[in-house]
């Protein structure tokens, strides 16, 4: 179909997205900034792309923040991945309600309440309060959203393929490996990907659930930018908005690859 | 499914429920229960910071203990004390405004997306998403660069010659705005740019055939067309608004709190437990009203039909 943009809506677009990518490309830009002075330009500079290198505590709460992700991502995907599978394949079973409202909730559940109600546990069960328990509240919050990515793959998933191998005496598991898994393997890993870089991203819950020595990124930016803008933190939310930046295209282009040889 | 011969379960199939079931109970369900029990405590200087603290070990006398101590007391001083109602008020106050914002800003967007060539439509779509996935610190931290005293903001107004001298714009709600609406835009775009994408070229065609200007089009056929993407982003929105803790705290002033910021200050600051919870759980109550009406204005959409 030739559509053609009419004037109207080029204007829309273009606005919108100037509005979404202004701020970013100001803070990208300024990372750059040979000045200390956050507003005065004094030409292009890896300055603070360098003292990053030397700032001990930022580079331990990143490594934290890459750690907690990838523990907190790793333990959704499975258990997103089953709770998608439990929700497409078991029909109806007794507790299925309560179930799907466990699994909604903290879609919408406000991040204060999350952390404060997992804190609250953590004490409760006396459990000693660091990396775990950051993990395991990452690994919460973060379930759901695998469910979603994962459950909408295989309500649209061709069943009969299983069913051809099951027939031809492929035992269950390895009809999964073989035949399921692959099939669905974009959505877990998109799932994966989003709960990576949603671990990554909360400051809320981690403030809350956080001890000595488990410092995460987020809260180590926070606390930094509480006291003022400073060069250092443009340099290290550049490289955050570059990695990520990198993740979401390079998993957009598998998606779309897969979804090309299914269709 | 139901055409499907019944097959008997096999064990295992219960084991894929029952993993994440049990993980949600013990790590979701359970904490909320200590949050309702809490609220009904009060605060004590003590370790943990509040009583009546259930004594398993003492029996059932320790139970009882534990159930009398329980009392609505926390609950009756969040409604005596004008500073929560303020900050109740105030959520409720910004995550309207905003969400109003954001829908006015979001449907030409997701008008203009969804009636763009649909060869770029896909790129569209990934440049609008794209924000969403960096950081929600850093998007709030990248209008500090922009808002703060001597900031860009006001270099550019003050050199267009709109503003004599610089204005303050960080520290007040105009900055919460903006970083709100900044940070939920894609939120409300999403839902409405795919009810919009699915609209039937042909209604705006025989409208424009029977002589209907295209504004008008647009309010008599596009827009109640757009409703159920309106209602979804205007939920997807309003309800993390209202319990909205970083932008507040970042660009806002200090003057009335969102509730968040209430919460986070009654538990990290005073150490009061008991209140944190009772804001949490009243929180929780104002929140589930408006999913309760989408839902009621689902059911009744699905019945119409």
């Amino acid at each position: 179909m030739g559509r053609r943009f009419s004037l109207f809506n080029l204007t829309a677009v273009a606005l919108g997205l100037a509005f979404l990518y202004l701020p970013i490309l100001i803070l990208v830009i300024y990372s750059f900034n040979a000045s200390r002075l956050v507003t005065v330009w004094g030409g292009w500079s890896l300055r603070w792309y360098h003292e990053l290198l030397n700032d001990g505590p930022m580079l331990e709460a990143t490594r934290n923040s890459l750690a907690i992700a990838f523990c907190s991502a790793t333990i959704a995907t499975v258990l997103g991945t089953l709770a998608a599978f439990a929700l497409t394949r078991l029909g109806r079973f007794r507790g299925r309600l309560p179930f799907v409202a466990m699994i909604y909730a903290p879609l919408v559940m406000p991040e204060v309440i999350t952390g404060l109600s997992l804190l609250l546990f953590f004490v409760a069960i006396n459990l000693d309060r660091g990396f775990l328990t950051v993990m395991i509240a990452h690994a919460t919050l973060t379930l759901c959203f695998v469910t979603v990515v994962v459950q909408s793959r295989l309500v649209s998933f061709d069943r009969t393929l299983e069913e051809a191998a099951m027939d031809l005496g492929c035992p269950p598991v390895r009809t999964f490996l073989i035949v399921t898994l692959p099939l669905i393997a974009p959505a877990v890993v998109a799932g994966f990907l989003l709960a990576f870089s949603l671990s990554l991203d909360d400051l809320v819950i981690a403030s809350f659930t956080t001890g000595p020595g488990a410092t995460t990124l987020p809260i180590r930016i926070y606390s930094e930018v509480r006291l003022g803008v400073k060069p250092e933190i443009n340099a290290i939310c550049t490289i955050f908005i570059t990695i990520v930046a990198i993740v979401v295209i390079v998993a957009s282009i598998l998606t779309r690859r897969a979804d090309g040889q299914a269709a | 499914m139901n055409d499907r011969p019944a097959r008997r379960r096999s064990s295992g199939e219960w084991l894929i429920a029952a993993l994440p079931y049990l993980w949600l109970i013990a790590f979701f369900f359970v904490p909320f229960l200590i949050v309702l029990k809490i609220s009904l405590s009060q605060a004590a200087f003590a370790q943990p910071p509040y009583t009546p603290v259930l004594d398993l070990t003492a029996g059932l006398a320790g139970l009882r203990d534990f159930l009398h101590g329980l009392s609505l007391s926390t609950y009756a001083l969040l409604a005596s004390d004008d500073l929560y109602l303020l900050s109740y008020l105030k959520s409720l106050q910004i995550a309207l405004v905003s969400t109003a914002i954001l829908a006015l800003l979001g449907l030409p967007l997701a008008y203009g997306m969804a009636r763009a060539p649909r060869r770029i439509q896909p790129v569209l779509l990934m440049l609008v998403i794209l924000p969403f996935w960096t950081s929600f610190l850093i998007r709030v931290y990248s209008w500090i660069n922009i808002l703060q005293r001597d900031g860009l903001l006001n270099d550019a107004l003050l050199a267009l010659g709109i503003i004599s001298e610089p204005t303050t714009w960080l520290a007040s709600d105009t900055a919460v705005y903006i970083g709100i609406v900044y940070s939920y835009l894609p939120f409300m775009v999403l839902p409405l740019y795919a009810t919009l994408q699915k609209l039937d070229d042909t209604l705006l065609e025989a409208a424009a055939d029977l002589g209907c200007p295209r504004w008008k089009a647009f309010f008599l056929v596009t827009l109640p067309l757009a409703l159920p993407g309106l209602a979804a982003g205007a939920l997807l929105c309003f309800i993390p608004i209202v319990g909205e803790f970083v932008i507040p705290d970042l660009l806002g002033g200090s003057r009335t709190a969102m509730i968040g910021q209430t919460l986070w200050t009654e538990f990290f600051a005073n150490r009061d437990w008991p209140v944190a919870s009772a804001i949490a759980v009243v929180l929780l109550l104002v929140i589930v009203a408006p999913i309760a009406f989408f839902e009621s204005l689902q059911a009744r959409e699905i019945e119409r039909r």
